[in-house]
This record gives structure tokens, sequence and C-alpha cells, in this order.
């Protein structure tokens, strides 16, 4: 077969486009973004950037060192994650960079941001393994370690009771991780788990009839949940259809408006530790809330808050730098002290994970309402 | 007999229930893969995604207030228009060229409206509500809801309509005569094309219909077609693929298989149950439980 | 590791995984759907070898070990599988090999001993640029000299016609087996090479989407044809990614226009663009 010209030609305007892109001035500040804006995890990928873009406009109007943003769509896939990542620390330059969402995409692409020695700040992955990477590595939100410490002390502080349950969803490494953390807190503290058996359930699961009887039988006076929030409401539907009155307790998996839609009136009396409450009387929250749903039409949601910040806390660092090489912007961001966040005031510890309140939200009819600031 | 014991015959017994409401859904949705493969032997891979975008039309007809009667007619219509254009406009053209593209282009669909209604309806899950209002009904240690009753009551009336339409009516006589042999229908005077359409528009109404009464369940997505679409695949080929009441006992069969595993074992194996169970049969009687075996001639 | 350098690894790899693929569904005709559970065994069983049973040896000699250890795991997957599916015919052999891809996904999910859905990290870096395109020359330079000789013809003639291939002698079910298995352990080699150069690994680099984007590989190259292989993985990796940067819009539309891309390609050249034949420096005398 010949090879005519058209594929010569293709080839041609394809390296050029690579070239004058790499050939674009690397004055300019860069700060990436990677983050799934298509495939399984869009969801949270698009709310993340969101609230990363609303900063974006904010930091753009105040003055300081300006940056550009360059936001790259992992498509929810590993592969994705890394290439992406090495565009843009090899080809864009950037000195700076704001991470995926989920605990394993940010797994993916942490070491080469790490050996590259670019500063990384994840706005949500609460994977403890995150910034173990290294010191590169840091997070905008609170660890799993620290969100099943509050609700196992939530549990038996504030609502007494000591006989429990726990759900997990075994495809979920968010949802194990969780358990294991509630678990080993509540255990601690003289609780007792209702039933020896381990309950779990998968991602995409429809029907808990089964599981919901194995609970009935147990007798727990509450059940813990660290899920996401599509198969808890369905979880808390059945179960009150079956006659289960007890409360349900969870993580920031259930933060969304839909766990509402699916569960119906079920879901009142549940508690969950989240990252910020939207009706949060703070002015900070307030403002956050406002400009979010003038742009989006929307309230936000723990994902959209944690972009937010991710981005305000990295722009902190970048104005506070000695200069723009990201050992700087790195340095000024391990150091980050009580920075006023959407999501509470951000204090990184030695291991780069914040320091700072979970606030636990009860669930009323239509939506989550604040009910407690938990302090580390 | 040890109360554990009894509680699992119980749990075994809910756990059938469930898998026939389940299986249910899986049979009306292999209804589609087998009347298309009989029609025209095309593995139809974007048949899970006819049934996204009826389901999608349906909740967006919901929000618009239709009446839930009315939203379940506009999915299955949706899904049917849609699969008679892409039979017209790409399967078609295709049908000559060999079962290899015919397959990777019912791929290639599949692929493109999965990521084509991300971009459209967004990446976020859409709830529906069950279509009449759900009655749970406790009868001691299991629970019966009268939605899986009506679910099940409505696959059978489906299948008795489909038996009463190719056995007793023009167009299924038709119908079967192009499954059985292209060239001598269109020698007969049968217009091939205008059937083949029609087997289409008729398969994914059906599987616009089951993601309606079943949406409820699951969350209405871009990409909830692929694994439902597999499974009803699966179903389908149990069952004997090409055959119509084949259809519906490999869709009971793979819905009571995953509900036993689910409950039993871990619901995380779910999915890997139907794959077992296909390969189990693809060893034991490919042709499926209701096939023929066909031997190739030389 | 720097941006194209990731990108070259990554063609390199999916040229020795469409070379795989090729073996069974181009040459021998068999139509398989679950490839990517082979390189999804292949990589997680090296890297459970590198991980937690690596012998102290220079990385080199490791290497070959786990490399070794890919091939084997998925072979032996290929040899499970085969055995009892080469029985059946076309569209039934894809569906059950598709179910077998799935069903090695799952497991993998499941098995907690290699990072289940969390993934599997701190794979060691032993692998680079020279071991990737190595085995791709290597298992090039194989598939060239198997389509050449008696062996290989009598597979293709399976593709061309079972029925009649069987009359001339040729035992139908060995040399399936034999193109199965050995199709299997090269995309086991591609796994353990990608373990050791993504130095991550996750379930969902394996399942059925993967298995297809290895599949429009081959035919875009053209099944039978090694350099149609190369080809195809080469420009399927490259133009996804430079599709990127085509500006705002048709970046955010890159995952619709492969697929339109890959139905076009099959109403309009269903062969691929090198059809059977490999690429030829001889002058053809035109009629």
């Amino acid at each position: 077969m010949k090879l005519k010209g058209l594929p010569h030609k293709f080839l041609a305007c394809l390296l050029t486009l690579i070239i004058s892109n790499s050939l674009y001035s690397a004055e300019t500040l860069k700060v990436g973004v990677v983050s799934p804006i298509t495939g399984a995890t869009a969801t949270f990928g698009q709310e993340n950037v969101n609230g990363i873009k609303l900063a974006y406009e904010k930091i753009k109007k105040a003055g300081g060192k300006k940056f550009d943003l360059i936001i790259e769509d992992d498509k929810s896939d590993a592969i994705e994650s890394t290439t992406a990542t090495r565009k843009l620390i090899n080809i864009d330059k950037i000195s700076a960079m704001i991470g995926e969402p989920t605990s394993s995409l940010a797994l993916a692409s942490a070491p080469i941001v790490q050996e590259a020695k670019i500063p990384f700040i994840t706005p949500t992955a609460t994977n403890a393994k995150v910034t173990q990477v290294g010191d590169y590595i840091s997070r905008a939100c609170f660890t799993d370690d620290f969100q099943g410490v509050v609700m196992a002390k939530f549990a038996i502080n504030t609502l007494k009771k000591k006989k429990g349950l726990v759900l997990i969803e075994n495809t979920s490494d968010y949802s194990k991780g969780l358990a294991k953390s509630f678990t080993d807190e509540f255990l601690k503290m003289g609780g007792k788990m209702a039933s020896t058996e381990e309950l779990t359930y998968a991602a995409k699961d429809t029907d808990f009839q089964s599981l919901m009887r194995k609970v009935k039988r147990a007798n727990p006076d509450f059940i813990f949940v660290p899920g996401y929030y599509v198969e808890v409401g369905l979880i808390i539907k059945q179960a009150r259809a079956l006659g289960i009155n007890v409360p349900f307790l969870g993580g920031d998996g259930w933060d969304s408006p839909k766990l509402f839609e699916i569960a119906g009136p079920a879901v009142k009396g549940s508690y969950i530790s989240n990252h910020f409450a939207p009706d949060d009387k703070d002015p900070v929250v307030q403002n956050f809330v406002k400009d979010y749903k003038k742009v989006y039409g929307v309230n936000p949601g723990g994902f959209a808050a944690l972009g937010y910040d991710a981005l305000g806390i990295m722009n902190a660092a970048i104005q506070k730098a000695k200069s723009t090489k990201p050992a700087d912007i790195n340095a000024a961001l391990v150091a980050t002290k009580d920075y006023p966040g959407v999501t509470g005031k951000i204090t990184f510890d030695a291991n780069r994970n914040p320091k700072k309140a979970a606030v636990v939200l009860e669930a009323k009819e239509t939506g989550f309402v604040f009910h407690t600031k938990v302090n580390p | 007999m040890s109360q554990n014991f009894i509680y699992f015959l119980w749990d075994c017994l809910q756990y059938f229930i469930n898998g026939i409401a389940q299986g249910s859904l899986y049979a009306m949705v292999a209804l589609g893969y087998t009347m298309v493969y009989g029609i025209i032997r095309l593995v139809n891979f974007a048949h899970g995604e006819f049934l996204m975008i009826g389901a999608m039309c349906g909740f967006y007809a919901l929000r618009a207030n239709l009446p839930m009667p009315a939203a379940i007619l506009v999915a299955m219509l949706s899904s049917g228009l849609i699969a008679i254009i892409v039979e017209r406009v790409v399967y078609r053209p295709i049908r000559k060229s060999g079962r290899i593209p015919a397959l990777i282009t019912a791929i290639g669909t599949s692929l493109f409206f999965q990521y084509f209604g991300q971009l459209v309806f967004g990446a976020d899950p859409k709830t529906i509500p069950p279509f009449i209002e759900e009655k749970i009904f406790n009868l001691g240690e299991i629970n019966v809801s009268n939605v899986q009753i009506a679910i099940f009551c409505i696959t059978l009336f489906v299948l008795l309509f489909l038996f009463w339409l190719t056995h007793y009516t023009k167009v299924g006589k038709a119908m079967r005569a192009v499954s059985y042999n292209l060239p001598a229908a269109e020698l007969m005077g049968i217009n091939t094309n205008k059937i083949i359409s029609f087997t289409f528009f008729l398969g994914a109404a059906l599987a616009g219909l089951g993601g309606m009464l079943m949406g409820y369940t699951m969350s209405v997505e871009p990409m909830m077609g692929m694994n439902l679409g597999t499974k009803a695949f699966v179903a389908a080929v149990v069952g004997g693929i090409g055959i119509i009441p084949g259809a519906a006992l490999g869709g009971f069969i793979i819905g009571i298989a995953e509900n036993l595993v689910a409950g039993l074992y871990k619901s995380s194996l779910r999915d890997a149950v139907s794959f077992f169970i296909l390969i189990l049969i693809l060893l034991v009687k490919p042709s499926g439980i209701l096939g023929k075996n066909m031997k190739e001639k030389v | 590791m720097g941006y194209y350098h990731g990108i070259l690894l990554l063609v390199g790899i999916f040229i020795t995984l469409t070379l795989s693929l090729n073996l069974i569904n181009g040459f021998c005709g068999q139509f398989s759907l679950g490839h990517a559970g082979f390189w999804g065994a292949g990589a997680y069983a090296s890297a459970v070898y590198s991980v937690f049973y690596a012998f102290p040896l220079p990385a080199p000699i490791n290497m070959l070990i786990a490399i070794a250890v890919g091939f084997i795991a998925a072979a032996i997957c290929g040899l499970i599988i085969g055995v009892p599916c080469l029985r059946l015919r076309g569209d039934y052999l894809a569906i059950a090999t598709l179910g077998f891809g799935e069903i090695v996904r799952i497991s993998i999910m499941n098995t907690e001993m290699v990072g289940g859905p969390r993934g599997f990290i701190n794979i060691p870096h032993w692998a680079n640029i020279w071991w990737v395109y190595g085995v791709a020359f290597v298992i090039a330079l194989f598939m060239f000299n198997l389509k050449r000789s008696a062996f290989g013809r009598a597979i293709i003639s399976i593709r061309e016609d079972e029925i009649a291939a069987e009359n001339m002698g040729v035992n139908l079910f060995n040399s399936k087996l034999f193109s199965f298995t050995i199709g299997a352990g090269i995309a086991g080699m591609a796994g353990a090479l990608f373990a050791h150069t993504q130095q991550f690994l996750h379930p969902s680099n394996f399942n059925f989407m993967w298995s297809v984007i290895i599949l429009v590989m081959v035919i875009l190259g053209g099944q039978g044809s090694v350099t149609g292989s190369i080809i195809g993985a080469v420009i399927l990796t490259i133009v996804p990614e430079a599709l990127r940067y085509a500006g705002g819009t048709v970046a955010e539309w890159r995952m619709t226009i492969f697929p339109v891309l890959l139905i076009i390609l099959m109403m309009a050249k269903p062969e691929g663009l090198f059809g059977a034949h490999e690429i030829s420096f001889r002058k053809r005398s035109e009629g």
C-alpha cells in the first residue's frame, strides 16, 4: 500500500502544534489543575473545579503576584492522570499543582509531582497514604483517620450510644479506611459492635433488603455508613421502610443534595462529619456561598468548598513565597498557618495534613444544617 | 432446626423474590438484544445506551411535570427513535462489511453515546421515582413490594404480547422470516429494511420501558447502560440468543443468581456472577438453554 | 520522567500489547474481547513479585524475572480461558473472553493484598525506555518471523477458513490454543513493563474499555499486519493525547471524537490501514 501525502502532513501539523505549545514563554507563573471532568468520578471533579474557578476569579481581582490557571481533564483514569500531570510539569512548566479529588487518582500523580519537586495540594483526597508520598504533597481536607474519630466521639459523647453497627462499601478504599478509623476509636472509647459479622455492600448496589434484615436482627443503637450518597440514600430509605428507626451516621461522602432526593424524609435525624456547613454563620462561609450561588445557581457542596480553599491556600503560599521558584512556594505552603478557609482555619501539621475542625451536620427534611464543630 | 438456619431459608426466599424483580428488568433489556441479534446477527453493544437515552428523556419529562405514564411513553419513544436513527445511519451501511466491523461499529456507537451523554446530560446521577407509589408488604421475615409485583406482571404481559406479535401478526411472521433467512425473505417480497428498523424500535422501546420501571433503584447517568447492557446481553446468551422466551428465561436466571450470591456472600462479586454463568453455559450448551444447535456447513 | 518520555513509554507498551492481540485476533482470527484482563494479570503478577517476593539481585535481572513472571501468569490465564472456550465460534468466543476479562478485573478489585480499589503503589521503577522498546522490537521480530513460518501460516489459515484448514491437516485446537496462550503471555509482558514504568496500578486500567482500545489499535492497523499493529498503537496513543491541545471545546469533546473516528474508519476502510500486509519497499508494477 502506498503511503499518500496525507499522513505526512498530519504528522507535521501535530508536531507543529506540540512544539509551538512548548515554545510558549514560561515567564508567567502557572498553576496546574488535574481533575476528572469526565468519566466515572466526574461529579467530584466538576465540583472541585467549580470551586477552584470561583477562587481564581477572586484572586485575579486582588493584587499581588499573578498566575495562569491551566486545567486538565484526567477522565477519571489513572494513566490519563499521570500523562496530564507530566504535560503540566514538562510542557506548561507549572510551578504548583492542585491535585485530584479522589485518593486513587491522587496516588497516581503524586509521586510524579514529588519527584519533580513541585508543590501539590489535593482538595479532597482523604486517604492517609497520599501525603505520605513526600514533602511536596499536601491536602486541604482532613484525613479519614480524623473523620472516623470525630464520628466515634460524636456517637459516644453526644448521642450517648454504645452499641453500633458499621456498613462498609468494600469496593471503595475511602469507605474501608473511614470504617476502620471509626471502629478503632469507637471500640477504644468503650463502644461495642452489635454484630460480629462484617456487613458490606458494593458500589451501584440498589437492593439492601437482606443487609437491612441482618441489621434489624442485630438491633444496634445507631448505624455508621461511611459510604457515598447514592447507596447511602437507598440504604436509609429501605431501612426505614423495614422499621429500623435508629439514627444513621456517616462521613463526607454523603454530602450531596441528591441524598435528599433519593432518601426522601427518611434521612431526617442522621448526622455526618463534613468539611463545612453552608449555613455556618461565619461571614467567610456566607460570602462564599453567596458568590457560588450567583455564578452556578446552586448551593456549594463540600467538594466545591475544598476546591475553593485549595486554590486559596496555594495562592496564599505563592504570595508569601520568597520567589516564584517551586521550592520556595512549597516552603511557604507547608508553613501555612491559620489560613481563613471556607472549611475552617487551616494549619498544616508535620505531615502537611491540615489541623482543622470538622463540622457535624444534622440532616433535616431538605438539607443538612450545622450541628456542632469538633476541633482536633 | 436452628434459628439461624430458618433465617437463612427466609433470606434465600427473599433473594429469590428480589431476583425475579431484578430479572424482569434484565429480561426486558435482553429482549432487545435477542431480537436484533435474531434478525441481523449483530450484537448491538449500544443497546444499553438506548436504554440510557430513554431513561434520560423520561427523567426530563418528569421534570417538566408530565405524569408518569406520559413520561414512560416519552422514554420508550425516544429509545425507539434513537435506535431507528442509529440503525439507519450507522448499522445499515456496515451490514455488508462483515460481522467484526459491525461489532466494532456497535462498540463505537456505545462509547460515543456514553461520552456524548456526559457532555450533554452532565455526569451527575439523576433520580427517578418508582412508577407507582411504593408499598412494601411485610410478610414476617420477607418483604415484597408492590413495585416488584407490578414489574413482574408487566414483563409477563410484554412476553405474551411479543408471542402474539411474532406468531399471529403479519409483521411478526415477517420478523421470523427475516431472522431465518434474510435473502429468501427479501425474495418473498418482504421489505426487510422496514422490518429491521421495526425490530430495532421495538427492542429499544422495551429497554426504555424497563429503564423507567426500575430506574428508581439505580442512578440514571450516562454510563448506566454499560453494566446493565452487558448483563442483559449475558442473559440473552444464556437463554439462547435470538430466541425471545430465552431472553426472559436468561434474565430471570441472572437476576436470581446475582441476588443469591450478593446476599449470601459478598455483593461486590455481583458483577462476576453473570459472567460465570455465561462461561458455564458457553461450555455446556453454547446455543443457550433454549437454543438450537446450528452446525456450520462447508 | 518527562512528558514526551512518558508518552513514548506508553506507545512502546501499547505496541507490544497490540502485537499480542494481533496474534490472537489478526493471525488466528479468534475474536477476543478480554485482552486487558491478560494485560492486568501480567502487570499485577509481576508487581506482586517485585514488591513482595523480589530476590536481592541487581535491577536488570529482577526486571527480567518480573517480565517472565508477567508472561507466565498471563499465559496461564490464557490457557485456563482457552481450553474451554476455543471450541466456540465468533460471537460466542468474543462474549466469553469479555466475561473472563471482567472476572480477572473484579478478582483484582477484591484482593486486598494488591490494594484492591485503592490501587497498587510503590512498584519499583525497574523498567525504562530501553526495556520497553527492546521487548517491543523482539516481539515484532518474533511476529514477523512467525508469519512467514510454516506454523505461522497454519495459524493464519485458520483465520481464513477453519474447515479448509482442518482438512489440510492443521490441528485446529492446538494452534488456536498456542496463539491464545502466547498472545496472552506477551500481553502479560507488556503488563510487567507497564507496572514497572508507571509504578502504580489500578483495576480500572484493565477494564473492558481498555480491551476495546487495544482492539481498535489492531483493527486500525489491519488484522494480521505487524506493521499495522505498530502504526495503530502509535496513532491511537498519540492522537487522543494530541487532541488535548486542539483548544478548549475540542479537548472537551476528545472522548466523543474518538469513537466517531472509529465508526468512520469502519465505514470507510474496515480492513484497516495495512490490511493483512506489511509495509513493502518493493516497487509493484501497476497494470
